[in-house]
């Protein structure tokens, strides 16, 4: 019988900040005030913020409290179908908080931060390794920054080619920040249908594909968690048309060591190290997005590059095809250091195996939950499996009502409801970073939702219980918004 | 590998059970033509103390404060942060936690994140502040697009003494868009002049900073006052937010869009990043804003929760009709800026503000006094621009190697202004600090 996760224990309630406080308290130990005070010009100046005064104990309590009513990768296991929610390493937060780094300038003169500029040429060098491609940019502040670099770079080139295009072929199992991405260059999305098989065939490009089409964006493996088989006919017949090839790179973490961007056809590519690199997501960000391209597109990627000359590393903005800039600085510094370090202690042959394991993990779910969870696609899958509530709906139990339910089982719920060509999706992506013992655990919690399903479907219906909150009414959030206090 | 808790006895019994016949045998669906021809060539994996080692090694040829005094700011900012601050945002359920999708076991971001609004709010005098951005550039660029959105029209002015590397960010988003940037000059008192906006009636946008890239104070409102007339939307940037402790913020002088870098909220500078970009608009444009957004409601038992909220505009929804492509917010930069705002206070934040006010006014008094010149007449915060004698640059090198960075030259920014540099001074630098640079620029 097994013991499964979810209980329940004393978390304690609190109020906002500005609820609790005295005026006249301080978190803060002010520094010593060694000068005059100055006036500054009256018509200038106001009263200062109206924020609460805490003293440094209020502040420590509220923040500690809130953190209890967070699930985290380090609580347990979050199967979140292309997050990518693995372990974040903790030597890495060690190095990212290096008082050398974390306390640098980024206009400094280049005599007097080489090491931060060793550091990011080297991981360029470490990131084409890896993904087969030619140059990189460290630039793009998050996957979806690196998506818009990427669409910069395409209308960057085809205008250098002297025929700006208008159109780009986006499939339907992409994710959302594609063509939103797309669109801020002004391509409109041109959406194609994944074949029975849950990957584009090569005919559905070709008939879509021609000379106002700037080229395809292609997250591979997809969205399914199926590797894009055709993905080079697809590439041979964009190139053909003069269009390139954009890889979402955010499932990366499947085919580490295994696949090769390069020999796929892939122009550009970016990276998201938050997910195959394993950067915490911090609750929503800070994320890098590298951008990798082939060598033909490298006069586009955004400036500053860095640059070995005369022996020592400088910034260097000599490329005039350049797309310009994406952030005020040279990217997330702090994530760079993390990723770099990740890659560093693994070494291709655990890289490698970081891949394969995920694959096992993923594969092994998706075998020993089928029959009990509809699995549209029964394919060998990734790094992930698409499962949906098909078999639960005669019990009036939807993906939401299972997703809810694993979370009084004490693990954060899949992806929901996407990828949107399977309805009621529920997308699962262990990470490799999950033992056996864990995953079986979950295997059989989401056996036994399935039997409450069945059996006591009101169970689900009322999930969460076991929570700091019930179902939050978002409806009414949107209606009526109240964004501040 | 200690990431990886498979055994060889899980890896078998995994892969009976997933029917496959070995680790490459579960990768058999990659045709042959994608696949890698050689194995990675990376170097040999570091031991943990290897990598302490290594990365020792780096960040030893990095001038980082205290080590070197640096007056530099440009956007980002030296000051103290309190142990309580990076303690409390080391919290795992902070850092490892991912967007607060199923709001139930997520309160604790989405409560911090909403309280980030509130304080972000307050502190620019603005009626809705969004969850955060990747930066202070890319929340600049993000805020013209959304007013070219909100009237139609596809000219903006900016102007020029906004950082300079925020209005190049502004050019790499504006440029595929069609969108016309108009740049205004500043003056001698080292502010723009709100009579140097021309056509305001075709204008999306009229973008000043405040605090700007000099230090000098602008008087938004009057910006605000003049556009407002034509129909055009006044965007407010700034790259040092303590200023609103002291000085007037956007929102009070009628900003429409207040925009910028939070990074000098107990965020490390961390060679650029990551920062925080600060967003904020009117409510009624809220629909219109890029980025996440946390709302109250209440749950099943009618008790007070957060979730995300409004996401209509967002691109998982939305797709190629998003008012942004952003899916990120810096959500743990946000949490940092938060906890930094709470232990400061209002009373303590007005303190520290004057305090940055008065370091900086203190090595102006200095530096007249020696006979330097300050070209700018307009008040400042805690930087501002000092024009050094021909051949000052030698003195530059010779404090480089007495570990005093003496602020940014500013000829590649502004060919106009060679000779001339941009000089920072927060809490962190003691009179004794400020006495030995006034003494040194001048020897």
């Amino acid at each position: 019988m097994t013991e499964f996760l979810g209980t329940t224990g004393l978390v304690l309630n609190e109020p906002l900040l500005w609820e609790k406080g005295r005026r006249g308290r301080c978190g803060f130990s002010l520094p010593r005030r060694d000068v005059e005070r100055c006036l500054a010009p009256a018509a200038l100046t106001a009263e200062g913020p109206d924020f609460p005064d805490l003293s440094e104990v209020d502040v420590v309590r509220h923040y500690i409290r809130l953190s209890t009513w967070n699930f985290s990768v380090d609580t347990g296991m979050y199967p979140l179908g292309s997050c990518t929610m693995k372990y974040n390493p903790k030597t890495n937060e060690r190095q990212a908080s290096h008082p050398g780094f974390a306390g640098a300038h980024p206009l400094l003169p280049s005599d007097l931060c080489q090491g931060a500029l060793e550091l990011m040429a080297a991981l360029e060098c470490l990131l084409a390794e890896i993904t087969g491609l030619d140059a990189v940019t460290l630039q793009p502040g998050a996957g979806a920054h690196g998506e818009l670099a990427g669409m910069l770079i395409f209308h960057a080139y085809h205008r250098h080619k002297g025929g700006a295009r208008s159109k780009i072929i986006v499939p339907d199992t992409a994710h959302g920040t594609n063509p939103a991405s797309a669109s801020l260059c002004g391509y409109t999305s041109i959406p194609i249908a994944s074949n029975e098989k849950g990957v584009l065939s090569p005919e559905a490009v070709a008939a879509v594909m021609d000379d106002q089409t700037c080229g395809i964006m292609v997250t591979n493996p997809n969205t399914l968690g199926l590797f894009e088989e055709n993905i080079k006919a697809i590439a041979d017949i964009v190139h053909a048309k003069g269009g390139l090839v954009y890889c979402d790179g955010a499932n990366m973490n499947a085919v580490l060591g295994m696949a090769h961007m390069g020999n796929m056809g892939v122009d550009v590519l970016h990276l998201n190290l938050h997910k195959t690199f394993s950067t915490p997501h911090g609750g929503g960000g800070p994320g890098a997005g590298p951008v990798c391209v082939a060598r033909h597109l490298e006069p586009f990627l955004p400036v500053p590059r860095v640059k070995f000359v005369d022996d020592r590393y400088m910034l260097s903005e000599d490329f005039p095809l350049s797309i310009g800039k994406l952030q005020a600085f040279w990217g997330n510094t702090a994530n760079l250091i993390r990723a770099y370090s990740y890659i560093l202690t693994l070494g291709a042959e655990d890289l490698k195996q970081v891949s394969q394991l995920a694959v096992l993990n993923a594969r092994y779910i998706k075998e020993r939950l089928k029959g009990t969870f509809h699995l549209p696609y029964d394919r060998p899958c990734m790094h992930e499996c698409v499962f949906s509530d098909k078999l639960q709906q005669a019990y009036k139990v939807s993906t939401l009502d299972i997703a809810k339910r694993l979370m009084d089982y004490g693990f954060h719920p899949p992806t929901i409801y996407f990828p949107l060509v399977v309805p009621g999706a529920i997308m699962i992506e262990p990470t490799e970073t999950e033992s056996k013992e864990t995953i079986d655990v979950f295997i059989d919690s989401m056996k036994a939702i399935a039997a409450e399903a069945r059996d006591n479907p009101e169970v689900l219906h009322q999930a969460p219980t076991r929570c700091k909150r019930r179902r939050l009414d978002e409806t009414a959030a949107a209606r009526k918004p109240c964004l501040r206090g | 590998m200690r990431y990886l808790p498979h055994t060889p006895e899980d890896i078998a019994e995994m892969l009976k059970a997933a029917g496959a016949e070995s680790l490459d045998g579960l990768f058999a669906g990659i045709p042959p033509e994608c696949r890698r021809s050689a194995p990675m060539v990376l170097p040999n994996p570091l031991t943990e103390w290897e990598l302490n080692a290594h990365i020792d090694r780096l960040a030893g040829r990095m001038a980082a404060t205290p080590d070197y005094k640096v007056f530099v700011g440009a956007g980002s900012y030296e000051h103290f942060i309190p142990a309580s601050v990076g303690f409390l945002t080391s919290r795992s359920e902070f850092v490892t936690s991912y967007t607060p999708y199923q709001p139930e076991m997520s309160q604790g971001t989405l409560q911090a994140i909403f309280e980030y609004q509130t304080l972000a709010a307050r502190l620019l005098g603005m009626e809705v502040a969004n969850a955060s951005m990747y930066d202070g550039a890319s929340a600049l660029a993000e805020a013209l697009l959304m007013a070219a959105r909100i009237t139609r029209r596809s000219k903006v002015a900016v102007s020029q003494a906004i950082h300079p590397l925020y209005r190049r960010v502004v050019d790499t988003y504006l440029k595929p868009t069609g969108i016309e940037v108009r740049e205004m000059p500043f003056g001698s008192s080292g502010t723009t002049d709100p009579a140097a906006i021309e056509d305001p009636d075709q204008l999306a946008a009229v973008a000043v900073q405040s605090p700007n890239f000099f230090g000098c104070v602008e008087e938004v409102a009057s910006f605000a006052d003049r556009v407002h007339a034509a129909g055009a939307l006044c965007v407010a940037a700034f790259s040092e937010p303590l200023a609103f402790g002291l000085f007037r913020n956007p929102g009070i002088q009628g900003a429409d869009i207040a925009c910028g870098e939070g990074q000098s909220l107990g965020i490390p500078r961390s060679f650029g990043g990551p920062g925080l970009g600060m967003f904020a608009a009117k409510m009624q444009y809220v629909r219109n804003m890029p980025g996440r957004l946390v709302g109250e409601t209440r749950d099943k038992e009618d008790r007070r929760g957060f979730v995300l909220t409004l996401s209509t505009r967002e691109q998982h929804i939305r797709r190629e009709k998003a008012t942004s492509n952003i899916c990120t917010n810096n959500s743990l930069c946000a949490l940092t800026a938060a906890v930094y705002m709470a232990s400061l206070g209002g009373t303590g934040l007005r303190e520290l503000a004057q305090l940055n006010f008065d370091k900086a006014e203190y090595l102006k008094g200095k530096l007249r006094a020696a006979g330097i010149s300050l070209p700018f007449s307009a008040a400042t915060f805690n930087e501002f621009v000092a024009a050094f004698p021909d051949g000052f640059d030698a003195t530059y090198r010779r404090l480089i190697a007495k570990k005093i960075v003496a602020g940014l030259p500013l000829g590649a920014f502004y060919p106009g202004l060679k000779n001339h540099y941009l000089l920072c001074v927060t809490e962190t630098m003691s009179k004794d600090d400020l006495d030995t640079l006034a003494r040194e620029v001048t020897s």
